[in-house]
């Protein structure tokens, strides 16, 4: 373990009585609570941390926050590893494991750097230009790319941890919990509106945290906790800590993720939640990013944002380095110097664009303690080799176009940069708002909101504190009043001391180079982009900003670019030689930093990604032996197999019984809808390709639903209970679109209609009795009521009770033998089972499952969803019997396919050949080993092999179907390359003259 | 998330409803009445109108009541929405 060496002896916000363990590449170092992954290093001098995406560059800690573009780490070990994380956001913990990234073998000595050796190689766009051909080399290449421009590696193993959801619902959403933001909460508070802060910080604050000027003549922290603790004592008061709003969409729903874990969570703790917020008003007060200078090497470990060095020295007592250099072009970077020499490191220079230097307030400071100032200069580049070890710098031309000759050296091992502020404006771009260029500030500020919000302080561009504090308490008193709440009069803010900026920002988007200069000037450190990247893709012809971004990767990777967008339009103006409003800015898209996936997925992950349901005899089932099969939602018994039985067995055993003696399968998963009402027989007249209107009640009608182009949307049934009320059943599958189909009709076309819907899929069991002794268990099993032909014919429906339960008994068959369905309360579902199985069993009765129910109506030629599959109407299978001359939805439709027009394909039975499986799928063919392309004649839509026929038999829709009858064709499988020789037969295999049911 | 009113239950979030389509056009109350060719027109043709559309909504998550919203196609702005049998106007409130 090493002693951390560049810690201070007092100062920062860190608690040094609670040392911290924590490994980095596998070595220990300490650090304190209070501390983040990056102060922890740089306490513990360790300067490099990374290595760039595309050059593989050795990088350092560049910023202290979101912004961070190059300390990317995973985090964790096996299957918690989190890859990416920027080190500036890493809250430190006792035993951290985090590991450097996109190296190999070690960060040291990284082979991917020949890459930078090899630089000229390696232009904007390369990968476009070289990778494109020949295009069968892509998939070689892709492999070499991947693994040369990885950012991270995500665990292979499932996430141990989860995730959770919650909804919450506002008047006053405030992002961001620094000065603005918290005048802006306590605002809007006081006015009595609900609020919610979301800050990403571990505590409120912001750049209070690492501020020179005094708030009510104190500590400026010290204020922030006052404010958060009057927030914490208002019920309608909720503020998040540590939790990101990184998503703003349509109607004012921002969506935040909360990490309330580092490392493992609690047991029965969420490690992260995900809040989808609906607010009624928005304040967004998510400060500014300071901005870079492009200079040569501008990348070398050991340059830094200023404010991100103030932060280390303010917060976390870092002594950064021992000689430093800063260089800005604005007033606000001269605030990290007294804390700098405080913490021991030696400012050996000021070096300022501005010809006539910092305003007065900057001046005076630079007087008090002694430094030397460069005015109107640059540092045109860092020297150095694995870290800053000094820098050049150079006077500016008036015009900013070009460096004079004055070289001078200064060593120094920090260097500070600033090179303005940019308001964060990603959540208000996302929300439509329009962006601004405000040429003063030299900056996009947010101009015409396009939803309710207002941004307020820093992230509007305003830089001092008391006008933040000032513009936040205005925006929470503004956002309470159009969320109708009384904010009373202006709004009272603490009395502030700073100093004040006087000269303001001189631009500066790169610093020239000479021309006999080919070093690397970095805009976008994260994606390797410089400053001679984008001139190229200028000169190439990407004149759009979202061209240039794509092109060059320009603000590309997971910092969205938030030290490098600005600098990058401007150096794109400014090569072709226009203003930066013209050249435009890109669209910032959600999320604003990256969200793990099981954020995202929260609980519905595995089995919970959608609800199961079961049938109400389901626990019989399982009790019996059933293997389950879902379909859709539900689970429903494919088989119950018994000792020593295969599959097939079980399936061809069952199938068997039901022909020969009574089977039993639960069809509760049925789509079931009861219709009431005055005009419910005229509404399903409409509705049906049938005629509903002359049903007798006690009848039952197997029935076509179309929709309005003439396809089939569903087959059911229809029973008429009474003279006002109906019963349907859909296919399982269909029910909700069936159900909705329903009620749109009823709601928008025929609203004059008295009828009403109710979908009672839940609320009613059932199960079906098939084979020649359903009958005498019916009998045995009713309490009294009639079931012999005269009382129960085919196609009639009447209500019974068994074993003193109510039941709806309806008389039609799917597997072509007698049957019966008996439907009965759910409730009931269990009791009717066994109370059905208890009466056949005299009868032999079985149960069977949806495989053995399938295999049944394939011999009888029945059709499911595998034929009626969007694309064919009733006459393909020969039920335009049933269509009546009258009105019907999709009757007007029909007519286009009886005026000619190409030939429809019509349903057949295929029986195999040889004794194998015909394959599902299969296309029907001359000749099966021709060379592709073969004319399809048909496909297989469903198969199975019948035990009843003892063959392998197949429904086919095909072309000319009746001409082929009795020929042989083959039925290959394009995917698996089988085939089988099929004999084209009718699609009725079993009492074509449909004796059985009728008894 | 857009945030849809329901005429019956007020503002819902839009994964509570389900969108049904154009509800510019009616369906024919004598379909034998009209032409194959508006038959067609009325079954598969639809304009694709940037700007404010009249659609139909259902609150299938709801009240599973079927309603007519006024959309921005291009904004994704609702500015109103009604029952089956409103008429959703032309012009567009500030
Ligand atoms: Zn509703």
């Amino acid at each position: 373990m090493t002693r951390q060496t560049h810690r201070t002896e007092r100062g920062g916000r860190i608690d040094r009585d609670t040392p911290l363990v924590f490994t980095f590449d596998g070595k220990r170092y300490t650090g304190y609570r209070g501390d983040t992954l990056a102060s922890a290093l740089l306490a513990n001098g360790v300067r490099l941390v990374g290595r760039s995406f595309k050059y593989h560059r050795r990088r350092g800690i560049f910023g202290a926050g979101a912004e961070e573009p190059n300390a990317l780490v995973r985090v964790g070990t096996g299957s918690r590893a989190e890859p990416n994380l920027k080190a500036t956001r890493v809250a430190l913990h006792d035993g951290l494991q985090a590991q450097s990234q996109n190296r190999w073998p070690s960060l040291g000595l990284d082979a991917g750097a020949l890459i930078n050796a090899a630089s000229k190689l390696f232009p904007a766009g390369f990968y476009y230009k070289t990778f494109m051909w020949p295009g069968s080399w892509w998939m070689l290449y892709e492999r070499f790319i991947r693994r040369a421009a990885g950012l991270g590696r995500a665990p292979l193993d499932p996430d141990p941890d989860h995730y959770d959801r919650r909804y919450a619902f506002c008047d006053v959403l405030v992002v961001g919990a620094g000065p603005a933001g918290l005048m802006a909460a306590l605002t809007a508070a006081r006015s009595g509106a609900r609020v919610m802060l979301v800050d990403d910080a571990l505590a409120p604050g912001g750049s209070l945290a690492a501020s020179t000027a005094t708030i009510e003549d104190a500590d400026p922290i010290a204020f922030a906790t006052r404010v958060r603790e009057e927030l914490a004592s208002n019920a309608k008061v909720r503020v998040l800590d540590r939790t990101t709003a990184f998503g703003y969409y349509d109607d004012n729903m921002v969506v935040a993720v909360e990490r309330r874990a580092d490392g493992a969570p609690a047991p029965h703790c969420a490690r992260q939640r995900v809040w989808w917020i609906r607010a009624g008003e928005v304040v967004i007060a998510t400060g500014a990013i300071e901005r870079p200078l492009p200079f040569e090497n501008n990348d070398l470990p050991g340059v830094m944002l200023a404010s991100a060095a103030r932060t280390y020295v303010f917060q976390h007592g870092v002594r950064l380095g021992e000689r430093a250099v800063l260089f800005t072009n604005n007033d606000s970077a001269y605030e990290a110097l007294e804390p700098m020499l405080d913490a021991g490191t030696n400012v050996v220079a000021v070096v300022d664009a501005r010809d006539g230097g910092p305003g007065d307030d900057a001046l005076a400071v630079v007087r008090r303690l002694g430094l030397e100032l460069v005015s109107g200069s640059v540092v045109m580049r860092a020297i150095g080799r694995t870290g800053v070890g000094g820098v050049e710098v150079r006077s500016l031309s008036a015009d900013g176009e070009a460096v004079g000759d004055d070289s001078r050296r200064i060593p120094c091992d920090l260097v500070c940069v600033s090179g303005g502020w940019s308001p964060t404006v990603h959540l208000f771009s996302q929300s439509q708002g329009r962006l601004r260029f405000d040429a003063a500030r030299a900056a996009f500020v947010p101009g015409e909101s396009a939803q309710r919000e207002r941004s307020a302080g820093a992230a509007r561009g305003l830089l001092g504190l008391s006008e933040c504090l000032a513009d936040g308490a205005a925006a929470g008193a503004d956002a309470a009043r159009a969320a109708g709440f009384d904010a009373g009069s202006e709004p009272v803010c603490p009395e502030v001391r700073e100093w004040a900026e006087g000269v303001p920002v001189r631009p500066l988007w790169a610093v020239p180079l000479p021309s006999w200069r080919h070093g690397k000037r970095f805009v976008d450190f994260q994606n390797d982009v410089t400053v001679a990247d984008i001139e190229l893709a200028a000169r190439e012809g990407y004149r759009s900003v979202e061209h240039l971004k794509r092109y060059t990767t320009l603000g590309m990777g997971t910092d969205q670019g938030r030290t490098s967008n600005v600098n990058g339009l401007a150096v794109l103006a400014a090569t072709l030689g226009t203003e930066i409003p013209a050249v435009g800015t890109t669209t910032f898209r959600p999320p604003y930093s990256p969200v793990a996936l099981g954020a995202i997925a929260g609980r519905e992950v595995g089995i919970h990604q959608a609800p199961v349901r079961r049938t109400p005899m389901h626990d019989w089932h399982v009790e019996h032996g059933a293997t389950f099969v879902t379909v859709g939602p539900w689970l429903r018994a494919q088989y119950y197999l018994r000792p020593g039985e295969s599959m097939m067995d079980a399936i061809n055993r069952e199938a068997r019984h039901v022909r020969r003696a009574v089977g039993m399968v639960d069809v509760s998963t049925l789509g079931k809808i009861e219709v009431r009402g005055r005009d419910a027989g005229e509404f399903l007249h409409r509705v049906y390709i049938n005629r509903i209107r002359n049903l007798r009640v006690g009848r039952c009608r197997y029935a076509f639903m179309l929709r309005e182009d003439g396809f089939v949307l569903d087959d059911g049934t229809c029973s008429r209970i009474r003279d006002d009320m109906y019963y349907l059943t859909t296919g399982t599958g269909h029910a909700a679109t069936v159900m909705a189909h329903l009620e749109r009709y009823a709601q928008t076309v025929w609203p004059d209609l008295d009828v009403h819907l109710t979908s009672v899929t839940d609320q009613w069991a059932g199960a079906a009795v098939a084979g020649p002794r359903s009958r005498d268990l019916l009998a045995a099993a009713c309490d009294g009521a009639g079931v012999s032909d005269e009382a129960l014919p085919f196609m009639g429906c009447i209500e019974a009770t068994v074993a003193g339960a109510p039941v709806r008994i309806i008389r039609m068959t799917f597997s072509g033998e007698r049957a019966y369905e008996v439907h009965c309360p759910a409730d009931y579902g269990i009791h009717v089972w066994e109370a059905l199985l208890a009466a056949g069993e005299s009868f032999e009765v079985m149960p069977y499952g949806t495989e053995a129910l399938g295999v049944l109506r394939i011999e009888k030629g029945h059709v499911v969803p595998n034929e009626l599959d969007g694309r064919t109407i009733p006459a393909d299978f020969g039920f335009d019997r049933m269509e009546k001359d009258e009105d019907f939805i999709g009757r007007r439709s029909l007519e286009r396919f009886r005026e000619g027009g190409r030939r429809r394909k019509t349903f057949v039975g295929l029986i195999s050949e040889n004794g194998k499986g015909i394959p599902r799928g299969g296309h029907l063919v001359w000749n099966p080993t021709a060379p592709r392309p073969v004319t399809m004649l048909g496909h297989v839509t469903s198969g199975c092999y019948s035990p009843t026929l003892e063959r392998h038999i197949a429904l086919a829709l095909m072309d000319d179907g009746e001409d082929w009858k009795g020929r042989t064709l083959y039925a290959a499988s394009p995917l698996t390359a089988d085939f089988a020789p099929v004999r084209i037969t009718d699609h009725v295999f079993i009492d074509p003259e449909n004796r059985r049911p009728k008894g | 998330m857009l945030l849809i009113t329901c005429p019956w239950c007020g503002p819902r979030a839009h994964i509570e409803f389900t969108y049904g389509g154009d509800a510019t056009v009616d369906r024919p109350a004598d379909p034998d009445a009209v032409s194959a060719e508006e038959w067609l027109d009325h079954i598969y043709l639809r304009d694709n109108p940037r700007g404010p559309h009249v659609e139909w909504w259902q609150h299938g998550a709801g009240c599973r009541g079927w309603f007519k919203v006024r959309r921005d196609t291009w904004t994704h702005r609702i500015h109103r929405s009604g029952p089956p049998g409103a008429d959703l106007g032309e012009d567009e409130p500030r």
